[in-house]
């Protein structure tokens, strides 16, 4: 929530960014950063759907997550672009995009204005990431972070350690002759899933909302191993050494039965839990997010040098709890409508990635 | 201790019961002797006293992570497991034990957890700090649910017997039977359990106890399409009470609950009603507790039960008999095989005093406290089925159906024996406040509490957790996340919103919950959206249903 603040000076100023009922707002350059209404100016972090609508006038995005959004949001509104080390003026308000890591194209929105910095984080993460450029340390007076993974129980192993569980679980299945399935955001995951394995172990092969954006991705300049369709109308696909990778929300449908034996995993931050990984009955889970886990926050956090913390979506009132009492840092919570990464039970049923349409 | 986590996981990770077998049996027939003792005792014996508390675990978990100690309480609020938090919050282990100097299962249990019941703190926290040094997370949690006596992991004794019978190359029952009672505490013993011949029994062993499957009928022509002929059956009431055997064997009584533990502490007038049988007797029945030709309600009995010493206080006020219904072993030989008609006629000679004398005061004074599970007369399902109707009236859940030609099996064995229970109560109660589950439910509030109106305010009245679809528990949890009013811990209070359909199988007077009153087996049949809080039930309706009840 916007409040009001004693400058230095003595005069009393309002906050550069306040959040309203159609997002999180800058009256000063009258834009909106991640607006969850249709709004006229949009200043957007990532293309996943929690951050990115469809339906603005006009929207403002990092050169490299350019195809990604127009893929997302469709035809119609402009996107204009900040390439890395570029700034624009917005109605006298300094704004530039630094790379967040959380998937190409992922931007931190620096906004500057009468000698206050702020950073809006969106989505991120610190470890290495094939699929993007890696998150920038951006300084700054106040940073609105996100807090998905914002409790100490989430740790993440390293991009080296995943990749080479996820391998030897995709060669076990191949040599017992079953296929392995991995569910993934169809956005962004699904793609850093596809750069991180190795493919030398059998073919890859992708749900279509997840080639879709592959396309948008290979369009982008980003490098992938092959990756096979399912052909339309396909009864039977592979022979049990493939790698499929599909969003959740093809759990439970006939689309699995295309594969004939096979083993599903999940990937997403909240396979930490066991009891989450039981719930879903998947074969295995697979820890990997792209977010930050909770020594990534604090890192990222304290690397801004910034006095005050505005914590967002997530375990948000923990996190904010323990800046203010450990670090000694003025922290509150940002109630926004971000989502972060859906746990399975969520992801599951949320037809966000459109698998349905895609499915043909 | 990386053979057992490596079992542990394989037996989280799989729901198949053939799975869950290979996975013993392999860890049973390659595990040295005294690991695999320590191994069966933490599978299928009874929960061991933890040596550390969890709230010291928590604090020195607090310590060593410099986090707050709220911070690790939100965590386990999240996780839903104390174990697993823990594992999950704590450094990553320096120097990770490799295959050459891992401790195994005997020797870590004894060193880093029963040497430490009775160490003083600054010991046990040493000894903690120092194994957590050394294991790596998965089997710190395997290690913290070991150390605070709470190892889970959805296997029964039925399937333990099942895998050593397969390593040991016997029969599974007997097998079952060789794990009754006492399990073997070391290498030798264990080594004893699988040797091929029949060993000289224990005389203190009992038999596995036979369990009665559920007839989820009401119409007396289903049930005569199911079980055929009512003369093919032996009809008895169903007593809410604590299944056990008397086992009289030379000079020892013993008296063991289906939980496998031996009770003989907490129940000295029957160990000594028992002593009084011929040697080489088993007896398999019910242990009620009744006062001046009362039924007590469970909750009594079951506090009796739970003392390691009972006082003449309690003797006084929780008196306790035991209703005989079936007759295992006598002048030493194993009758289970005998058909249930020859096994009974034998038992009313041994013990001939019904237990309906004792409650219509016909009982002779010196009875004692061994008596007799009467039958319950009826040629047909017609006339049992209006017998049934009556259980309430009498204080008993149903009736007990039972084939007369058949043996005592091992088990739930399904066909011969048969609980045809009442249709339980129901009301109709508002969600009042929820918790986060456990196990496959964490991070989900699925553990509910549940009011009833009085006099304008909602008073809580059972607390309960099963009945709602993994889907419904998404939507709820959702509900009660949207609707909290206050956060306690890992408890969350609600707006109230949501109206469940509570079962249940009784009521009773209760100083536990605010209302006064206690249900027994609470469960959730269904929610109902059709429904507002103000269209739950009331106490007054509760009342009512003790007074029908009896």
């Amino acid at each position: 929530m916007g409040r009001t603040r004693r400058a230095s000076s003595g005069f009393v100023v309002r906050d550069l960014l306040e959040v309203n009922e159609s997002g999180l707002y800058c009256e000063r350059g009258d834009f909106y950063v991640d607006p969850w209404r249709r709004v006229s100016r949009a200043v957007i972090t990532h293309a996943h759907a929690d951050h990115a609508r469809a339906g603005c006038d006009r929207y403002l995005c990092a050169a490299e997550g350019k195809l990604v959004l127009r893929s997302r949001i469709g035809g119609g509104s402009p996107i204009d672009t900040l390439r890395r080390g570029e700034s624009v003026s917005i109605n006298g308000v300094k704004v530039s995009l630094h790379p967040a890591g959380h998937l190409l194209g992922s931007a931190q929105v620096r906004i500057e204005h009468g000698g206050t910095t702020w950073v809006v984080t969106g989505d991120y993460k610190l470890h290495h990431d094939p699929t993007c450029a890696s998150f920038e340390h951006v300084p700054c007076d106040v940073f609105v972070t996100e807090s998905t993974f914002g409790l100490p129980v989430y740790r993440w192993q390293s991009p080296e350690e995943i990749a080479a569980e996820i391998n030897a679980w995709w060669r076990a299945n191949r040599d017992a002759g079953r296929t392995s399935v991995i569910l993934a955001y169809a956005l962004g995951k699904a793609q850093r899933l596809a750069a991180m394995v190795d493919p030398s172990i059998g073919p890859i092969v992708g749900h279509g909302a997840v080639m879709k954006l592959v396309e948008a991705y290979r369009a982008s300049g980003v490098r992938l191993p092959p990756i096979d369709r399912v052909p339309p109308r396909a009864r039977r696909v592979g022979n049990g050494r493939a790698l499929v990778i599909a969003p959740p929300s093809v759990l439970g449908s006939s689309w699995l039965n295309l594969f004939g034996e096979s083993s599903v995993a999940m990937a997403s931050g909240w396979m930490t839990l066991r009891g989450v990984r039981r719930r879903r009955g998947f074969d295995k889970g697979f820890a990997v997010s792209d977010h930050a886990d909770f020594p990534g926050l604090i890192t990222a956090i304290e690397a801004t040098g910034a006095q005050r913390v505005l914590a967002t979506h997530g375990f948000s009132d923990a996190l904010a709890r323990y800046l203010r009492e450990t670090k000694g840092l003025d922290a509150s919570v940002l109630p926004t409508r971000f989502t972060g990464e859906a746990t399975p039970d969520m992801a599951v049923a949320a037809d966000d990635d459109n698998a349905l349409e895609a499915d043909a | 201790m990386k053979a057992f986590t490596d079992l542990y996981w394989q037996l989280d990770a799989t729901t198949s019961t053939s799975e869950k077998v290979a996975a013993l049996r392999d860890y049973f027939a390659s595990a040295p002797a005294a690991d695999a003792a320590a191994a069966l005792a933490v599978l299928a014996g009874g929960r061991h006293l933890r040596s550390v508390s969890t709230s010291q675990l928590r604090e020195w978990a607090a310590d060593v992570t410099g986090y707050p100690a709220w911070l690790v309480e939100e965590c386990y609020a999240h996780v839903g497991d104390l174990a697993e938090t823990l594992a999950l919050v704590l450094p990553t282990p320096e120097a990770a034990a490799d295959a050459a100097t891992d401790p195994g299962l005997a020797e870590l249990m004894r060193t880093t957890i029963h040497d430490l019941r009775g160490a003083d703190e600054a010991r046990t926290r040493e000894m903690v700090m120092e194994v957590w040094r050394r294991l790596a997370p998965r089997e710190r949690i395997v290690w913290h649910k070991l150390l605070t006596g709470g190892l889970r992991v959805g296997v029964s004794r039925t399937l333990v017997a099942r895998a050593l019978a397969e390593v040991a190359g016997i029969d599974q029952a007997e097998m079952a039977h060789r794990l009754m009672g006492d399990l073997p505490a070391d290498a030798a013993a264990f080594a004893d359990l699988l040797v091929p011949e029949a060993t000289a029994a224990d005389s203190r062993r009992p038999y596995p106890f036979f369990l009665a499957s559920a007839l989820d009928r009401t119409a007396v022509e289903q049930v005569t399409e199911d079980l055929g002929d009512a003369a093919a059956w032996q009809a008895e009431w169903k007593w809410d009470g604590m299944r056990a055997q008397i086992v009289r064997r030379g000079t020892d009584t013993t008296v063991w609950s289906r939980g496998e533990e031996l009770v003989n502490n907490a129940f000295p007038e029957i160990v000594a009603a028992g002593s009084t049988l011929p040697p080489g007797t088993v007896l398999d029945g019910e242990l009620l507790a009744v006062c001046d030709r009362h039924l007590l309600p469970f909750a009594m009995l079951s506090k009796r039960a739970s003392r390691k010493h009972v006082t003449k206080k309690i003797l006084a006020e929780v008196p306790c008999v035991f209703v005989a219904y079936d007759l295992l072993e006598e002048g030493s030989v194993d009758l289970r095989a005998m058909p249930l008609a020859e096994r009974r006629r034998r038992l009313e000679q041994l013990v001939p005093t019904p237990f309906t004398d004792l409650l219509a005061g016909t009982a002779a004074a010196d009875a004692g406290c061994l008596f007799l599970s009467p039958l319950v007369a009826g040629g047909s399902w017609t006339d049992l089925a209006a017998n049934r109707a009556e259980s309430r009236a009498r204080g008993v859940e149903g009736l007990m159906l039972k084939r007369l030609a058949s043996g005592y099996s091992v088990g739930r064995t399904r066909g011969d024996w048969w609980k045809w229970k009442v249709e339980p109560l129901e009301i109709d109660a508002v969600l009042l406040y929820a918790q986060a589950g456990h196990g496959r439910r964490a991070g989900l509030h699925s553990d509910y509490t549940l009011g009833l109106w009085d006099d304008g305010k909602l008073v809580t009245v059972a607390k309960a957790y099963s009945g709602l679809t993994d889907a419904e528990i998404v939507e709820l949890d959702r509900i009660v996340r949207a609707t909290t009013l206050e956060k306690h811990g890992p408890v969350r209070i609600c707006r109230p919103t949501v109206v469940l359909q509570l079962a249940f199988e009784g009521v009773s007077l209760s100083t536990r919950h605010k209302s006064g009153l206690a249900v027994r087996f609470p469960r959730i049949v269904r929610w109902r959206k059709d429904k507002a809080p103000a269209d739950a039930g009331t106490l007054a309706d509760l009342r009512r249903m003790i007074a029908a009840d009896g």
